[in-house]
């Protein structure tokens, strides 16, 4: 019954009235959700402030360029490592594999001005690695070459240290469910294993890599506090700069839509990549993995071709803040440390149940009214994941700040006195801010929930005597639990790692976690950070093991719920 | 067919609009206590809408739905999906994959005694053979055995209709008829109305007493298998309902029809006047193989059937007839053989110009 795709969506008659609601809130909740875009967008359209042509004599082509040479050295760089460990993972069989496979994943939990700032303390003339060379060869700072860390190719470095897990992650899930069995016919047709990656396997995987990429470069071009601390000026630094050094808000918001146009061509290629690599896939056969063993001294290669990104990309980094912690711990693990601890939970809490109730909507939404037009606005609301904390934060202060001034100068003439402020530097739109960049994460994990509940459950559990709340009861709930828990950790987590959007919209003295971090970090304090730093990357690290364990359960073909 | 005074389903004039199209189009039937119907049609012909509006989970355009004399659907009144006391086993089973064997087959029952519960289950399981499996997850099963739990699931709250949306579509073509006869039996010892709703004539066959045939949103016949077979209501029916040829004839006085396979002796359903071109339903079995047989035809082509060949011949002007035969006789394309037709009532339809 192709044609009539309506009654297949578990509606009743009942829900009817009702209907054209679920469309219009979920209408709503996306336009709501998109002011911040939106009235950034809104600038390609303004004419430019008198800062801007200075901007675009000066320093512009300077923020064009280094974006564009990250974006390049990114791609590279954690394209490469995501590819290689990727395929080695999956393919071949060499000591640690089974171990190498999950903590390949743990980068992720390492935000990359976090590991900026490591490499820094480690790499830098007074660290330990210059200053051993020093002592072991007898030299003095300037009489040998040392590569300088805080740089745009330490930046490159730093990102794709941190960002090839995206790539890693894509990559495998792509090796694995779909070239297993074409990769066979290939073989049967005459191709050597060289030949079967380069010419198949490769090729199959290619929308699944370019995925991983653009996710990669999107958290490249919205990463400010690397870029910053190692004096590489992009986009990101701009922007707070135009805002905070020459309180020009129109200059600042050019800047932000100039970078929206990188943002909105990343998006476009992931979409197309994932639609891509839904059509690649192959089979739904599945089976063993080949599992080929690797003779010792390959083995041995392949072992620390994939060991060395964990190790540079996480070990070395952990080891190096926790010495620092260690070593500051008397100063720097006091009663301020926790009120931080307490801001950044509480923040953090509180937006993961906020950023629910929109994901909720629109999941729901599109589960009981299945039309395009939903489906639009769902896809429009999520787009927040790939905007920069720095332009979400312009978008979100130049709306309210319009409506704080308009508020205040309307109780003023009413009452002789203004409120003042009432948004702008509140909780609220920080909170806000939070949820516009992360729903994304929660209506990913929402709809995965509801994926599992087909409406023909429904319709079964009311044909048993069930009303809609019974039936929201005792089956969407239990089955339902797991994927809101998840969504609401992992949206923790990103608000206790998110810098940029908390530093700008923060209420006045209000500090978190990430915030301390890089103000110490700022200040040349890298050791004092060290204990904020780790506090963050501890709690990074939950996800990080959620989702190995959903990939080690939904390996294809073990388990078919 | 006799009903009986009152049927514990009465569909009367059912018509149902999805998006400005008439997807059923006045449709009656009814079921006695105890009976088993299948709704057969192709894909997309309105039998799940029909299946769906009796449980409640779609409204009619037009008409009235009873169950057990108490009007559930019809004259503006809609009665909840959970108050019609349906049950319902669906084409994706639905199983509820967080809830055990046991948690499935009483969650209809929940509210009842913990005694009265486990006695239902217990009776349930043993009736399906699954007593072992009552506390595994609808993933430890195989396919058959998740579908006897869907089926028992909606079983247990002792609906007074059990509707079936395809729920054999799932399994293995040979799997489908043992397990239609399967489920069959247990309906009929714990005595359950049920209503099938299939496309594979030969489930319906194994599964019900009585079967409607829907096409475009039209019932076209509502009847016994055998009739359905033999006495077709028309055209439709004839195609869909197992195999056949129509072989064009005229029919003559006293329930004589001149065909191209010569003149035959039988009876007319209806009076036809003398002269009308019609058209001649010839089912397989209705074409003997015959050496002595006073039709002379040649083999177009054969399929093999394990027991019987199924023949395609061509006799006379070019006329094409289907002839079942032991398939220890085997023809080769090409070869003639002589064939009889063994018929006594005929099935004709007007004359649509081919044949």
């Amino acid at each position: 019954m192709l044609q009539q795709p309506a009654f297949t969506d578990g509606n009743t008659p009942v829900a009817r009235g009702w209907i054209s609601g679920w469309t219009l809130a979920g209408a709503i909740t996306s336009l709501v959700i998109l002011v911040p875009i939106i009235s950034v967008c809104a600038y390609w359209f303004a004419p430019p402030s008198e800062n801007w042509g200075h901007l675009v004599d000066t320093v512009l082509p300077e923020y064009v360029s280094n974006s564009l040479w990250l974006m390049f050295g990114v791609s590279l760089g954690a394209g490469s490592i995501g590819v290689t460990t990727a395929w080695l993972t999956s393919m071949y069989r060499f000591p640690g594999r089974d171990f190498l496979t999950w903590a390949l994943l743990l980068p992720l939990a390492m935000p990359a001005y976090i590991i900026a700032y490591t490499y820094t303390g480690l790499l830098d003339v007074s660290g330990p690695v210059q200053s051993t060379i020093r002592e072991t060869f007898g030299l003095r700072y300037g009489e040998y070459w040392f590569p300088e860390v805080r740089s745009l190719a330490g930046a490159i470095a730093m990102f794709s240290l941190v960002l090839f897990p995206y790539v890693y992650l894509l990559a495998r899930a792509a090796f694995i469910n779909q070239s297993i069995c074409v990769l066979e016919a290939s073989r049967t047709l005459g191709c050597g294993p060289w030949q079967s990656f380069s010419r198949v396997a490769m090729p199959l995987a290619r929308p699944a890599i370019a995925a991983g990429l653009s996710l990669a470069l999107m958290e490249t071009l919205a990463d400010f506090g690397t870029v910053e601390y190692f004096g590489v000026s992009t986009f990101t630094t701009g922007i707070y700069r135009t805002w905070f050094g020459m309180y020009d808000a129109v200059a600042a918001a050019q800047l932000s839509a100039l970078l929206m146009l990188f943002v909105f061509v990343l998006i476009l290629l992931e979409r197309w990549s994932r639609r891509r690599a839904h059509f690649h896939h192959t089979t739904n056969r599945y089976q063993k993995l080949p599992d080929v063993p690797l003779p010792p001294l390959w083995a041995a290669v392949a072992c620390i071709a994939c060991l060395l990104p964990l190790l540079f990309g996480f070990v070395v980094p952990v080891i190096q803040l926790g010495l620092w912690a260690i070593e500051t711990h008397d100063k720097m693990l006091d009663q301020r440390f926790f009120t931080l601890a307490w801001h950044s939970f509480t923040l953090a809490a509180a937006a993961a149940l906020i950023a629910l109730a929109p994901a909720l909507l629109l999941g729901y939404g599109n589960r009981i009214q299945p039309t395009r037009t939903m489906h639009f606005f769902s896809r429009l609301a999520a787009m927040g994941y790939a905007i920069p904390g720095t332009v979400i934060a312009v978008g979100v202060l130049i709306p309210f700040g319009a409506l704080d001034n308009q508020i205040n100068d309307w109780m003023r003439e009413r009452y002789g006195e203004g409120p003042g402020l009432l948004f702008s530097g509140t909780v609220f739109i920080l909170l806000f801010a939070y949820t516009v960049r992360f729903l994304a994460v929660s209506l990913q994990t929402v709809e995965a929930g509801l994926g599992k509940i087909r409406p023909s459950m429904d319709d079964a559990a009311r044909s048993m005597g069930n009303n809609r709340a019974s039936v929201l009861r005792h089956i969407h709930l239990p089955v339902m639990k797991g994927s809101l828990l998840t969504a609401v950790v992992i949206v923790f987590v990103d608000v206790m790692k998110e810098l940029p959007a908390t530093l700008v919209l923060r209420p006045f003295d209000f500090n978190t976690l990430a915030v301390r971090a890089y103000e110490l970090a700022s200040d040349e304090r890298l050791a004092d950070s060290s204990t904020a730093a780790l506090a963050i990357v501890a709690v990074g690290i939950i996800p990080v093991i959620l989702l190995s364990g959903a990939i080690s359960r939904s390996r294809a073909g073990t388990r078919p719920l | 067919m006799s009903q009986p005074a009152r049927p514990v389903l009465d569909v009367e004039d059912v018509s149902i609009d999805l998006g400005g199209h008439r997807v059923v189009d006045n449709v009656s039937f009814s079921l006695a206590d105890g009976e088993i119907g299948s709704l057969l049609g192709p894909s997309g012909c309105g039998k799940t809408t029909i299946l769906r509006a009796i449980a409640g989970f779609q409204p009619l355009g037009a008409g009235r739905i009873r169950v057990r004399g108490q009007l559930v659907s019809g004259d503006g009144k809609h009665v909840a999906p959970e108050r019609r006391s349906i049950g319902m086993v669906f084409q994706d089973l639905a199983l509820f994959p967080h809830l055990t064997v046991n948690g499935n087959v009483s969650f209809g029952i929940r509210k009842q005694g913990a005694g009265d519960i486990r006695r239902r289950v217990g009776e349930l399981l043993e009736l399906v053979g699954l007593s072992e499996h009552a506390d595994k997850y609808p993933h430890e099963l195989s396919g058959g055995q998740q579908q006897r739990v869907a089926l028992v699931r909606a079983m247990a709250p002792r609906p007074g209709v059990l509707l079936l949306d395809e729920p054999f579509s799932g399994q293995d073509l040979e799997l489908r008829e043992q397990l239609a006869r399967e489920v069959r039996e247990v309906l009929r010892q714990d005595r359950i109305t049920a209503l099938l709703v299939t496309h594979d004539q030969f489930e319906a066959f194994a599964f019900s007493d009585v079967m409607g045939v829907i096409n475009k949103g039209k019932l076209h016949q509502w009847d016994s298998a055998y009739n359905l077979y033999h006495r077709p209501a028309d055209r439709f029916i004839a195609e869909f309902v197992g195999h056949g040829a129509f072989v064009g004839a005229t029919v003559l006085e006293d329930n004589r029809l001149d065909t191209g396979l010569g003149v035959l002796n039988g009876h007319l359903s209806a009076a036809w006047p003398a002269g009308t071109r019609v058209d001649l339903l010839l089912r397989p079995d209705d074409v003997r193989q015959d050496p002595d047989g006073p039709i002379r035809a040649r083999v177009a082509s054969r399929a093999f059937r394990g027991a019987d060949h199924l023949y395609t011949l061509v006799a006379g002007d070019n006329v094409r007839v289907l002839c079942l035969a032991p398939s220890h006789q085997a023809h080769q394309p090409g070869d003639e053989i002589g064939i009889r037709l063994d018929l006594k009532h005929f099935v004709v339809f007007p004359r649509t110009g081919s044949g």
